[in-house]
């Protein structure tokens, strides 16, 4: 699971990680294993779709349209972060 | 409810001093029952009896206390946190006040029928802890003969059940040479992540310092070792690697900054800035049975007394690393330099860091003594 990821990969989040909203900081956070991330908005828009049954491209579609964007800025920028995401292992794709 | 009171609001004029930063994470000390006698037990060597032990209700309520401070993350020890028979009951409640549940455990007491209630009651992550890589070495560091065998089981079920898993290996002298083969069985076991914590000396390392001190030529294969493994296992198995800071020319910023982002709390119910903050003499520790966890954190003096860096002496007021490792450990500033609040001896900037170094000499040329192995009384 080295390399970038394409738009047909089918991102999820494994076990162990999740979404948490932090009622005393009043921010959405990733927690996994030794980690709790803040999320800006952007990178909480991005992990609410991942649901493991789309793709990249069709995230990224989704998203384009709510923030009437050109959709290939948000897919690049979609690919960087779930990329990072993935090197973390916070984030895995099938 | 339960005997820890709610806050009060106090008519003292309040010292003018900016409310601390919530913590992320608390540890979680269940209990200082465990089957096993690691000479490098982190915890103190005064350990508490069973019958002064939180109940699963004041435990329940203190994680309630702990996610209105704001913390994220549990992480539940011990001792040996399976020694407890309501182990399930206190995972649940810690889900149940919205925490993130991570369970450090040397899997010893844990069955697949448990593993299973765990999982059901909302087990996020699992650290399992080994003492090497053969039932031999195993059970020699452990003290406890069967314990690797066990472990092995355990694994198996932790795997079947799909638990994200964390293999935690200290390493020393006596193991640090198969650090390549520990890394192997992490991947082999199924763990997403190793980490390897080379012995820090507090608590029973402290005593067992020349039983378990490495040398500079395992020391800097290790690095060698942790530097290929990275590569060979890159997106399979992450490896984090702490090395021993006695080796090291700066200190480690201990807990990221005392009273900064986390808290312990002992089996009992006091709670301590760090591990080892009891060995410093002159402070004293609330409890959250008659405190509440959020006046601890914010006004004990114990949590302030090191809060920030304020307090530093020269030569790290004046340093560029001083907000980068604060000074380093408190404990061991105690330990090396009978003075809490002296600089790191590990750092090179440090008078003290010559004794250290003569530590390290004598300690490693000598055969290795007898472990003084961890149990209840045996200080
Ligand atoms: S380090 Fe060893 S003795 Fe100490 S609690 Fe863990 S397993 Fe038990
Ligand atoms: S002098 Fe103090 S701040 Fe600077 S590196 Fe040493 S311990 Fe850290």
């Amino acid at each position: 699971m080295t390399g970038a990821l394409t738009p047909l990969d089918r991102p999820f989040l494994p076990r162990g990680v999740r979404l948490h909203h932090d009622r005393v900081r009043g921010v959405e956070v990733l927690l996994g294993p030794e980690t709790a991330l803040m999320l800006d908005p952007v990178g909480h828009a991005v992990l609410a779709e991942v649901d493991g049954t789309r793709d990249i491209a069709s995230i990224s579609a989704a998203l384009a349209d709510r923030y009437a964007a050109p959709v290939e800025v948000i897919q690049a920028d979609v690919i960087e972060f779930l990329g990072n995401m993935a090197a973390q292992r916070l984030v895995e794709v099938a | 409810m339960t005997a820890v009171p709610q806050p009060a609001l106090s008519t003292d004029a309040a010292p003018v001093r900016p409310t601390p930063v919530p913590p992320l994470a608390m540890l979680a000390e269940l209990t200082h029952r465990c089957p096993l006698a690691c000479p490098y037990c982190s915890n103190p060597l005064e350990l508490s009896a069973r019958d002064s032990e939180l109940t699963t209700a004041e435990w329940a309520e203190v994680f309630r206390q702990a996610v209105a401070l704001g913390v994220l993350q549990l992480h539940i020890s011990g001792g040996e946190p399976a020694s407890r028979s309501d182990l399930v009951a206190i995972v649940a409640a810690a889900r149940d006040a919205g925490l993130y549940t991570n369970l450090i455990t040397s899997g010893i007491g844990l069955t697949g029928a448990r593993l299973d209630e765990l999982d059901a009651a909302g087990l996020d992550h699992v650290q399992l802890s080994v003492q090497g890589i053969t039932a031999g070495i195993a059970d020699f560091v452990g003290g406890y003969r069967g314990g690797f065998d066990r472990k092995m089981q355990v694994a198996a079920e932790i795997a079947r059940i799909g638990f994200p898993l964390t293999l935690n290996a200290v390493m020393h002298r006596h193991n640090l040479g198969d650090l390549a083969q520990t890394i192997a069985l992490a991947h082999r076991l199924g763990a997403r992540r190793i980490e390897i914590a080379c012995v820090q000396f507090q608590g029973w390392a402290l005593k067992n310092r020349a039983a378990l001190q490495p040398t500079r030529e395992q020391v800097d294969q290790a690095k060698r070792v942790v530097a290929q493994a990275r590569r060979d296992y890159a997106g399979k198995l992450a490896i984090d690697f702490v090395p021993p800071d006695y080796f090291a020319d700066f200190p480690k910023a201990c807990m990221n900054g005392w009273g900064s982002t986390g808290l312990n709390v002992t089996p009992d119910g006091t709670v301590l800035p760090c591990h080892a903050a009891a060995t410093i003499p002159g402070l004293s520790f609330d409890n959250v049975r008659t405190t509440p966890l959020a006046q601890i954190w914010n006004e004990s003096a114990a949590f302030n007394a090191f809060r920030g860096t304020d307090w530093l002496p020269e030569p790290c007021q004046s340093c560029e690393r001083r907000d980068i490792d604060y000074g380093g450990c408190r404990c061991q500033a105690m330990a090396i330099a009978g003075d809490a609040r002296a600089t790191d001896p590990v750092c090179r900037h440090s008078p003290h860091r010559a004794r250290l170094d003569a530590i390290i000499a004598a300690e490693s040329s000598a055969p290795p003594p007898d472990f003084v192995y961890r149990r209840m009384g045996r200080a």
